[in-house]
Parts: structure tokens; sequence; C-alpha cells
């Protein structure tokens, strides 16, 4: 009974890939003058060269970041958007840090990382306290949290990082030793890879094996109950945010630390908001993440290749992306079978 | 007399794979008093709700008057001229009585309700079948027993020839009941068809006319209910004979464990729901806490177990009970069954074993060897363990608490709270809506905690259960202790029954005395 329920949480979703894929083939037969030459780009593109392939990797280590920090939250029940901002100031404190500072070498590193994660988690417990003291949604709250991340963050890049010898707003160069090693050559994969990986087992251990990880999901699936069994509802929930706030700063450093030479963001990245993706995608089961955010990630790079090669735009795939939500979301879909075929289980069994 | 509605092979399978309906047969006649009785998930509202279009059959059809008829909705049903009185009530309180009777088919004149027709309908019915209402009161302002005239009428006033009533008694006084059967037998006269769903057989055999008989889904029988007695019915029911719980050992109070002293909670209205509140709790006894829901038991409850702020002194073990300290409370030996198993007893979405572990995830009986890890297999074993001792029918450990009937969520509930150290057991409604057997093996659980020393608070609409479980019985009457009965067995239901309306009181000395004699 209970494999048969899992089944259907499994197929649900894959339904829904698969509906999505189709009616993208369809639409694009509509708009492509050379619709085979586009569909096989999408579907194929980015396993057809090392360095495709490598950006797909790329981009899934920063959606299992901000995957990972959404579902944490997600798990106790909070749905804190602020990941977006996190990941944001993450990225820029640490940036900022790193190619201003001359202290001594590890020292700068240390100091640099630290107030990457710091800036994040300061950023996703805000809405955490708020929550926790005062019970204000930590939705509209963090929603608004983005913004003034955003704002704070291009105040300190203005007039603490920037480089004015520079032509656009951007941080000074960050020195090539305090750049996160590529793993595989020929491509930018990078150490944070491995990292978010490790980060992925403990926190599914941390959810699934330790006592806080079982009261952090018993508040998120009944709080009234933990409450009555003596957990401490809102340290808990705060705790929850917090670490989606550290791991998404985390997730902001290992960006710009990995991908790029400086940091010149000057809008949010939205890659918090593919972590909500991410997360609803992998039913928030952390150990479900790099999964999905693989997809996501093959998602994107197909349509950027096929943006590229033909003449579909890559606004399409946004539309894509919005229906398998809207599917995966839609879990009632499978309710009217999952009814029939029980009846028939049983009855056979009769 | 004439069959005025048949259900036909009626089968219907839930989402978990649960059978709740299985091949029944059902027919009643036209003015009689047909009794449905089975116990908790044997399928009694499933099908009272397949019938009302609540829930859609999966096989099987229905009858009125001879003719197959479609009901995929409760609107169906009632322009069938069948009514449903629900054992929780579907009124706005906010409403008057009129207005709530006449709620989805209001009489209109131009644009506008036209209420003096509705009032004066309603008033005509209410004074044909003596129901006492006045059309202008306010819902909110009703009693139970009102509340429940509202809602027969309501079904009368949508012209129901055939009326369902879920456990109706279950929320009554014994005067109210009284007073209750007495209308059923008027609108039986006046040729009304009534279909009773009950638990307790005294009541069944006292008012209706048959009884069908369900068991896990299938229909038994139909017989008259003259025919048999409550034994019969009560062994059709179970399956096979049951010895339940009639007599205990004689209580053996120690120490004081729970000691209220003129506690008082007022709501942020205003309204005093609790009034300098003497209790006390000692070791080794059951003491039954009387009361109709709703006149302080639930701030008593959140009091004890730390859920709300109070005035006067409340003890547990001799120290002082504070609020939000729950996880300490319950680490000092405090024990909770609370009321509603589905949203504070339980997580639905977690497994058993996960249910299982909620308060024991505290200590550090359950970790592993590791750092912070939990151990598996000492989980597993717990759980396993837990499942053979109470009796807990499941096929495994992992199964979803979702799927479990309601006396095994109870079993599941209480299992957890009885693993733990225990001084003191709360049980509020322990028994509420769940089988016979289920719930004669949690009062055996009771007695047994009490032989072991915990003393134990049970909180119970069940009077019958409150006299046999208890060994002293407190009655609460709008947020006063207004009576307090050293010797639980040889109170009787009709005398709780004006103490737990208002009717009798005994002196706050006698109360005290009765209290505080034997030890002080």
């Amino acid at each position: 009974m209970e494999k048969r329920n899992n089944f259907f949480q499994v197929a649900t979703t894959l339904i829904a890939v698969t509906i999505s894929l189709l009616l993208a083939c369809i639409i694009i037969l509509f708009v492509s003058a050379e619709p085979m030459n586009a569909i096989s780009t999408l579907l194929f593109g980015p396993i057809r060269s090392l360095r495709n392939f490598g950006n797909i990797i790329e981009l899934m280590t920063t959606f299992m970041f901000t995957g990972l920090a959404i579902s944490i939250m997600f798990q106790a029940g909070q749905f804190n958007v602020s990941v977006e901002g996190a990941f944001f100031l993450g990225g820029l404190i640490s940036g900022g840090l790193i190619s201003t500072l001359t202290l001594p070498g590890p020292i700068t590193f240390i100091v640099a990382v630290t107030g990457g994660v710091l800036a994040g988690a300061i950023v996703t417990s805000i809405p955490g306290v708020l929550k926790a003291k005062f019970g204000a949604s930590e939705l509209v709250s963090s929603l608004m949290m983005n913004y003034v991340a955003l704002y704070f963050g291009l105040f300190l890049l203005n007039n603490v990082f920037r480089d004015h010898s520079f032509g656009m707003l951007a941080t000074h160069k960050i020195p090539k030793k305090y750049k996160l090693p590529v793993i595989v050559p020929g491509t930018r994969i990078h150490l944070g890879f491995i990292l978010v990986v490790i980060l992925i087992i403990v926190v599914t251990l941390f959810l699934f094996r330790t006592k806080t990880g079982y009261q952090i999901r018993s508040v998120g699936e009944n709080t009234t109950f933990s409450k009555y069994t003596g957990v401490k509802i809102g340290k808990t929930v705060f705790l929850a945010q917090l670490l989606g706030g550290i791991i998404a700063g985390l997730g902001g450093t290992s960006e710009i630390l990995g991908m790029y030479s400086r940091f010149q963001w000057t809008s949010l990245p939205q890659y918090g908001w593919d972590g909500v993706i991410v997360a609803l995608l992998a039913g928030e089961k952390p150990q479900n993440v790099p999964l999905a955010a693989f997809f996501l990630a093959y998602l994107r790079i197909g349509s950027d290749l096929m943006a590229r090669a033909t003449d579909v735009p890559t606004e399409l795939i946004i539309i894509i992306q919005a229906v398998i939500i809207l599917l995966v979301t839609a879990s009632a879909l499978l309710s009217k079978f999952k009814q029939r075929s029980t009846v028939k289980e049983v009855i056979g069994d009769a | 007399m004439e069959t005025v509605l048949e259900m036909n092979g009626i089968s219907k399978v839930y989402p978990n794979g649960v059978y709740a309906n299985k091949d029944v047969d059902f027919s009643v006649r036209k003015g009689e008093i047909h009794a449905l009785v089975g116990e908790n998930g044997a399928g009694k509202s499933t099908l009272m709700k397949i019938l009302f279009g609540l829930e859609q059959a999966d096989t099987g059809n229905i009858k009125l008057n001879g003719e197959i008829v479609d009901i995929t909705k409760p609107g169906d049903a009632i322009d069938l001229g069948i009514g449903m009185v629900h054992q929780h009530f579907m009124l706005v309180d906010s409403l008057t009585v009129a207005e709530n009777t006449a709620l989805g088919t209001e009489i209109t004149k131009g644009l506008f309700i036209d209420k003096e027709t509705i009032n004066k309908k309603v008033k005509e019915i209410s004074d044909l079948y003596n129901f006492a209402l006045n059309p202008n009161d306010l819902v909110g302002d009703l009693s139970v027993g009102s509340k429940q005239r509202v809602e027969i009428l309501k079904t009368l006033y949508r012209s129901a020839k055939v009326i369902i009533l879920d456990e109706p008694t279950a929320v009554l006084t014994p005067q109210e009941t009284k007073e209750l059967f007495e209308r059923l037998l008027t609108l039986k006269e006046e040729g009304h068809t009534i279909i009773f769903i009950s638990h307790k057989l005294d009541e069944i055999k006292q008012i209706t006319d048959r009884v069908t008989i369900l068991r896990r889904g299938e229909m038994i029988c139909t017989v008259n209910t003259k025919d048999v007695t409550e034994r019969e019915i009560s062994n059709l029911m179970i399956g096979d004979e049951v010895d339940l719980l009639s007599k205990k050992s004689d209580p053996n109070p120690k120490d004081t464990i729970l000691d209220l002293a003129g506690v008082s909670y007022t709501l942020p209205d205003g309204y005093k729901a609790l009034n300098d509140i003497y209790l006390k709790v000692r070791s080794g006894e059951i003491v039954g806490l009387a009361g109709i829901e709703g006149n302080g038991q639930k701030e008593l409850i959140d009091i004890i177990t730390g859920f709300l702020p109070y005035e006067g002194s409340a003890k547990f073990m001799g120290e002082p009970i504070i609020k939000d300290e729950i996880a300490e409370l319950r680490s000092r030996g405090l024990c909770y069954i609370p009321s509603d198993r589905m949203t504070k007893g339980a997580i639905l979405s977690m497994s058993i074993e996960e249910n299982l572990i909620a308060n024991r995830v505290r200590g550090n009986v359950l970790h592993s060897n590791l750092p912070f890890i939990l151990s598996k297999e000492k989980i597993a074993k717990y759980a396993d363990e837990s499942i053979e001792n109470f009796d807990i029918r499941t096929d495994s450990r992992t199964t979803p608490m979702s799927m479990l009937s309601g006396g095994n969520m109870q079993k599941v509930v209480v299992a957890r709270e009885f693993s733990d150290l225990s001084h003191m057991v709360v049980a509020d409604q322990p028994t509420r809506g769940i089988d016979v057997v289920a719930a004669d093996s949690i009062h055996r659980m009771l007695v047994k905690k009490r032989e072991e020393g915990a003393g134990v608070l049970l909180v119970s609409a069940d009077l019958e259960e409150l006299i046999t479980v208890s060994d002293s019985i407190v009655v609460i009457y709008s947020g006063e202790i207004v009576a307090y009965l050293p010797k639980a067995e040889e109170v009787t239901q009709m005398q709780l029954g004006d103490y737990m309306l208002g009717a009798n009181r005994m002196d706050a000395n006698t109360i005290r005395r009765n209290l505080y004699g034997k030890t002080e």
C-alpha cells in the first residue's frame, strides 16, 4: 500500500514533466520553421559536448544550493522566499570582502566566506524572527526582505566595494588564489559542487536522523501536535530559516568564488526562485534535490542552446517551466486514478 | 408497512484500500425508527454519507419509493426528502434560528429576504412538534439540546420525510436525551422515517422499531428490536463475545500529584472561564471530570498541560506549572491524551513509528553511538514493541497514521504517552468515536496506569465511561466545580446530569471537605 503511494508521488511528477515536454514540442512545432532541429537541440543539445554538459553541472550546483535552502524551510512549513536575497547578499559580501581585504592569505578567505554565510543567515533570519516572535507571515516579510537585501547590497557595492577603475559597477578583481578550484578540466565545474553534495548528505541526515531534524519536520507537518509534545515552536521555526539562510549565503559565496572574476550583479539573480521550483519538484526532500536541480539545469541549458541555434525564443522555456510547476503542484491530478487503482486492488484481493 | 428507502449492494472503498462498505443492503420502512449500529469503522457513517450524497458509492444503487434515484450531492438528497443531522452541528452561531433554518433556501420578496414569512413558517413547525424554539434567538446562545432541535427543524423545513440522526445523543445529557426521544416519537407518529445511528444499546432498545447491524463494512442482519437483547446486539456488532471492564480493584491513593488551589482563568473578553477551582489528583486514583462541553474543561486541561496562563496556584509534583514549559512538564512525568487526536495527538502524514517517538526523541534513549544521530534499530525496536504491547493493528510500523482507523490511531497516541515516565495522565475524551473493543482496552490501560501508581484525570462526555472507569467524580459547570462525588460507583447518570445542567450543586464547603477530607 505504502509502495503504491510512493509510486503515485513519483508518477505524478514524471507525468507532469512528460506532459510539459510534449506541450513544449507542440508549441515548437507551431512557432518554429525548423521544428525538428529545435526539438533535438532542446532535448539533446546539452549532452552533445563536454562544455555544454559542464554548463549543466555548473547551473545545477547553484540550483542545489538554493533548492536545498528552500527545502529545509519548507520542511518546517515556512514559506520563506528570502533565499533570493540571501544568495545575492552572500555572494556580494564574500566577493566584496575577498577583493578588498588585504589580510594575510587564508585569513582573508576565511573572513570573506564567513561574511558571506553570515549575510545569508541574517537575511533569512529576519523574517524568521518576525515569525517566531510576532507571528508575522514569513512569506510577506521575506518577499520584502529581498528588496532590502538588494538595495542594501547595491549601497555597499557602490560605496564600499566598488572598483572605480572598472567600467561597470563591480567589485575589484577576485585574486586568483582565492578562487574555488575547477574539478573537471575543460569545464567550469568547481569545488562548490562537491561542497553542496556534502551539504545535501548532511542536511538529509540532519532532517531524518536527528532529534532536531525530526522536530523541524513535525512542526512543518503539524504545529499543534508538536507543541503538545513539548517542541518549542518559535525556536524550531527560526532554526530552519537560519539554516536555510546559511546554505543560501554559502551558495552565493560559492557561486561568486567559483564562477566569476568579480561580483557585478546589479539585480537579483533569480536563483532563489529557481530554488523554489527545485524544492517543489523534489517534493521538499533534500535527497531529491540533485535530480530536480539537474532537470531544471538541463532544461535551462537546452533552451539556451535552442535559442542560440534556432528561431525558438528562450521565453518559451519559461512557459514550459510554468506548466511543470502547475502540473506538479496540482497533485490532485492523480487522485482519481489512485482511487480507481485502489478499488481494483482491494476488490481484486477480495 | 411499506418500504420507503432501499440501498442495494452498496460498496465503497477508501483511497487507503479499506472497504468502508461491502455489498451492503439496507432498507427502511415508512414511519419507523430504524437503528443503524456497529463499532466505529463498521461503515455506518459512510453508508449514511452515501445516502445523503456526501460520498459516492463505488457499486450499488439507492431506491426511494421503489424508484432508483441518483444522489450525487446533498442537494439531491434534500430534494428527495432526505435530511441529515450531523454529529457536529452545521449551524452558524451568529445567525438566528430562523436564518439558520432557511439558509440556502430563503424565501425572497423582490431582492430581499422575506424574514416575516420565514419566521412564521419556522414558528409553525416548531410549535407543531413542540420544539420550543424562538425564530429570533441567536443560535450561539442556545444550549446543545436546542441546537440539535434547530438541526432537526432545518430538515423538516426542507420537507424531509426521512431523517438521519448521526449519534444524536452523544452530546446530550440524560434529561435532554429523554426530551429528544419524546420528539422523535411525535415525528414518527406524523409519518416521518428516522434512521438512528448510535453506539448506545440501551437507547436503541428504548426507542427503535428495527435495528440493522454492520460489522467491518458488511451488513450482518436487520432484526426487530423487540426480538433481541442488548447483549445479542453487542455480540452481533463485535462478532464474538467480549468481556468489558466492569469492576476494578479499590483505589489506593497516596501522594498528591496534581494540586489546584483557587485556579481562575479569564478570557480576553472578560468572561471567567474558570472560577476558583480546587482540585486534587493523587497517585493511584482516577478522578473523572464530568461536564457539558464548554463549561471550562478545555481551559482547565490547557492550564494543567501548560498551554494557558492562570491565576491561583497549580502544582504538579509539588512544583508550580509554568505556561509554555511543556517539554519540562512532560519530562517530569505528565502524560496527555488530547481529545482531538487528528490535530493534537498525531501527525497523520507521518508513519506510526515517527508518531511514536515524538516524546522520546527528547531524551537520549533513542540515540545511536554516532553524535546527534538517532538509531534506526532502537526506533524500530521501540515501535515494534509498542505495536505489540498496545495491540495496534497494522501491517507495518512505517504505515502512515492516516491509514489507521480511529481506534488504532488512538492506541498509537496512548502507546506514545504511556511509554514515557508517567506520574500523571490527563486523558481528554480518550475513547470518543472509537469502537467498544478499542475503548475497553484503553480503559484497561488507564486502570493499569493507576495500579502502577500514576494519578489519572479522565475528562469525558460519556457518563457511563466516567462512572465505570473513575474512582471519584468531579462535576464542572460554568467554570466552577459544583460537585465532588468520592465514590464513582455509587453515582447515577441522572444525578450527574443534574449537576452538569446546573440544576443541582453542592455547597463549596462540602466539596472542599470531600476533596481534602481524607488527607488533611
